[in-house]
């Protein structure tokens, strides 16, 4: 398929994945907020944070309640990643493959970013009651999915969809860790207290991993969490899971098979892979669980720059070829 | 309470109304969906146009307004109310077009052949050859099967007596074929038990036709062409067409940057290398077609694709050039065309056409401003006209110094009464003028897609149909029977 295409479609599934994702962010927030009422401030910063904007949110003098935060991430069209922009470019680059999408699934990214774009311009009942904003987020999203997976033919163009999916979630998965790890717990002896507790459920529950955590390792307990999101095979919003799907989209497109590698996004994806199937998670947090992210979110962005420079980038050599 | 929308002081007025006739009672055609209309409960009407238009937003057929930084989108505009053409009337046209387009192919290969047409005095080598889609570069080319204009919009109007005539021919890359299947989708939804019940032909085929013509056109040898609509890109306002029929043709949509000529053919960047291919929809005009033969400057071409064309190894349709016959001075020959090339009469009319480069038309077309329209003979999408009877003292004035100054830039017609048909004006229907366009298309043989875009002006008493001057659509349903 035309490399233009292939990063379209990438991308497209890059940010609607990114406004679901965003969604479950703010919901999980809510939650907590919900959570922790009385004497104790609410904490929305954590959340930028973690999406890490911080730099972009301080800059605009944004005001850090919760009103504030919500705006800034969901509704900012100046700022790249809030809902709306990251709806409005799933859409820009949806309406440059049409040919290759199917219809209804343009016409639901299309109905997705009015319905977002509207809701910005009066925002006021969503800012005091997001649930049922971030939850139409979560599900027009899902549909979406819904439709390519069985209205899409599962051919490169689905792989490079996928990819971009997979890749994009490991990523949110990895930084919804991070706003955890951002609240700050009013006292130490917190930890480990009831409102610990409900905090790790919330978190759990914003990405749809509570029930399956449950089935999984049944009590709630930071260290089995932490493996239950990031070293799981099973869970499709793990990053291991993530990134071991996206390792089969990728060979997938080149038809190289997986344990070789034909190009550098196959080698480091198939590193980054390796490196997570092969952890325990004491080992990470003996690196210490942000410090862990942190360099898993580093390395994520490597596979990203080498799919750039393997599928997207015009291909010097044809340029060369060009100019006879 | 909603009003009942029915077609009580509706007045058909001195035009031809292609719902009524002159004595008010519906013309055979329209009866089933005239009865429908009036039998729809109150509110209906409105009801349905509305779900119309949103189901259009929807779809994303929509422009950005201009101004609007926000983002602000509409839809083009479109009246629910189909316009009707019964199926004899029908069958006389597409014998008419298909005429017209024969000639008009055997006229642009002479052009850029052997010239005959000119050598013996017929049309004017001067007026071809001034022609602002004339290229020399295209001389001497021989397309596959000696086919130019594949796809051909032809723009026609019904004057007072209901009579078709040919108002200007779009051989370049004539746009709006997509709203033609879109609108058809629309009103499926909105009228389905008046297609249950009625025989409308159906333009859900154009696609397919589209895409047997682009295979039937590529160069002999490839058995499974690859073929690609090639685009300007997503800043173009008819982008949202070209996506659209490369979706429904199931072809690639490319961009200049997308292709590249490499050994002699033309290829697609694609992620696993380059990938020939045969035959191109080409929606980027010639100018910005190649930059090492037409505009240097383009950015939206293919460096060095007119070679690999005359080397036979890439089809375009249109093939580079028609355009020579898109001009206005050229379609007042056309009839000249038809009996000289086919020794035919012409079955369908041109609308009467004063050329102004010639002395004694000139004359009379600036002592009659105030009747006629007159037209820049390359200009489209109803830019650059004056229509007489509408404009100031003033406006004409300075239109008679732009003609005196440019004879040969200028055409002057007389003003027709385009026939009219109802749209919805607030709660009631008023009439409104429409032309027609038909798409035609020229592969192994010419197909005329039953229907075409029945485009409407919607300011009361305006001639102008274009979108740019505030024009919208309809769907055009052509009705079943013999075919032609």
């Amino acid at each position: 398929m035309l490399s233009r295409v292939a990063e379209a479609i990438y991308w497209m599934s890059r940010y609607l994945e990114r406004a679901e994702n965003i969604a479950r962010f703010i919901d999980v927030n809510w939650h907590l907020t919900l959570d922790a009422p009385g004497a104790r401030t609410e904490q929305w910063t954590p959340l930028v944070r973690a999406m890490g904007d911080w730099d972009l949110f301080q800059e605009k003098g944004v005001s850090q309640d919760r009103d504030g935060v919500i705006r800034f991430l969901a509704f900012d069209p100046s700022s790249p990643n809030s809902i709306v922009s990251c709806l409005s470019r799933a859409r820009d680059n949806a309406r440059t493959i049409r040919e290759i999408i199917p219809t209804e699934m343009w016409e639901q990214i299309n109905v997705f970013y009015h319905l977002a774009r509207n809701a910005s311009g009066d925002s006021r009942a969503i800012l005091a009651n997001p649930y049922q904003f971030c939850d139409e987020v979560k599900r027009r999203d899902l549909t979406i999915s819904g439709i390519a997976g069985d209205a899409m033919s599962h051919d490169e163009a689905w792989d490079f969809l996928r990819l971009g999916k997979l890749l994009e979630r490991a990523d949110k998965t990895s930084r919804i860790l991070d706003v955890k790890y951002f609240i700050l717990l009013p006292h130490p002896t917190d930890v480990g207290s009831n409102l610990d507790y409900v905090q790790w459920a919330a978190l759990l529950k914003a990405i749809s991993a509570l029930e399956a955590y449950r089935r999984r390792h049944g009590r709630i307990q930071p260290d089995r969490i932490a493996e239950f999101l990031l070293l799981d095979h099973d869970f499709p919003r793990s990053v291991l899971a993530c990134l071991l799907r996206a390792q089969q989209c990728l060979h997938a497109i080149t038809g190289t098979q997986v344990g070789y590698f034909s190009n550098p996004a196959e080698k480091r994806l198939g590193h980054l892979c390796g490196d997570l199937a092969y952890k325990g998670v004491d080992e990470v947090f003996a690196c210490g669980l942000h410090e862990f992210t942190d360099g898993l979110q580093t390395r994520m962005n490597l596979v990203d720059e080498a799919c750039y420079a393997t599928f997207f980038a015009t291909f010097p050599a044809i340029d060369a070829a060009g100019q006879q | 309470m909603a009003r009942q929308m029915d077609f009580s002081g509706y007045d058909p007025g001195p035009y031809y109304d292609e719902m009524f006739d002159a004595a008010g009672v519906p013309r055979p055609g329209c009866r089933m969906l005239y009865e429908k209309i009036i039998s729809l409960p109150p509110g209906e009407v409105l009801a349905r146009q509305a779900a119309a238009e949103q189901a259009l937003y929807d779809m994303g057929i929509t422009f950005t307004v201009y101004g609007h930084e926000d983002g602000t989108e509409k839809i083009f505009p479109f009246d629910i109310i189909p316009r009707v053409i019964e199926s004899a009337q029908w069958n006389a046209l597409e014998r008419g077009l298909a005429q017209r387009i024969a000639a008009l192919n055997l006229f642009i290969a002479d052009v850029y052949g052997k010239g005959r047409i000119m050598a013996d005095g017929v049309v004017p080598r001067a007026v071809v050859e001034s022609s602002s889609g004339y290229f020399p570069a295209c001389v001497g080319l021989a397309p596959p099967r000696g086919v130019w204009c594949h796809i051909t919009g032809t723009d026609l109007v019904r004057d007072e007596g209901g009579r078709f005539l040919v108002l200007e021919d779009n051989l370049r890359c004539p746009s709006g074929v997509s709203y033609v299947l879109a609108n058809r989708r629309i009103l499926k939804r909105a009228f389905p038990q008046v297609f249950e019940a009625i025989d409308i032909r159906p333009v859900d085929d154009y696609a397919p036709l589209l895409l047997d013509m682009l295979h039937a056109i590529a160069p002999a040898g490839s058995s499974r062409p690859t073929a690609a609509l090639l685009t300007p890109g997503v800043f173009n306002a008819a982008y949202f067409e070209h996506t659209f029929l490369a979706q429904q043709a199931g072809i690639e949509l490319v961009e200049g940057r997308d292709l590249v000529v490499a050994d002699g053919y033309v290829h697609m960047r694609t992620t696993r290398g380059l990938k020939r291919v045969d035959v191109l929809y080409r929606r980027v005009g010639e100018d910005f077609l190649d930059p090492m033969v037409f505009r240097p400057d383009s950015l939206l071409g293919v460096p060095g694709i007119m070679e690999v064309y005359k080397a036979g190894r890439v089809a375009m349709a249109n093939a580079p050039g028609t355009g020579v016959a898109d001009d206005k001075v050229v379609y007042a020959y056309v009839p000249r065309m038809i009996r000289y090339y086919l020794g035919e009469e012409p079955l369908l009319d041109n609308v009467e056409t004063f050329l102004c480069w010639e002395d004694k038309a000139r004359r009379h077309v600036l002592a009659n401003l105030d009747t006629m329209v007159v037209k820049a003979a390359a200009e489209s999408g109803g830019y650059g006209m004056l229509v007489g009877p509408a404009a100031t003292p003033g406006e004409r004035e300075a239109f008679a110094a732009k003609i005196e100054a440019n004879p040969r830039n200028y055409i002057a017609q007389p003003t027709v009464g385009l026939s009219r048909t109802p749209v919805i004006v607030g709660d009631r229907f008023e009439g409104r003028h429409v032309d027609l366009r038909p798409y035609v298309l020229y592969g192994e043989d010419i197909r005329v897609i039953p229907g075409g875009l029945t485009r409407v002006a919607l300011k009361k008493g305006s001639l102008v149909v274009n979108s740019s001057q505030g024009g919208g659509s309809k769907d055009t349903w052509v009705l079943g029977g013999p075919a032609a």
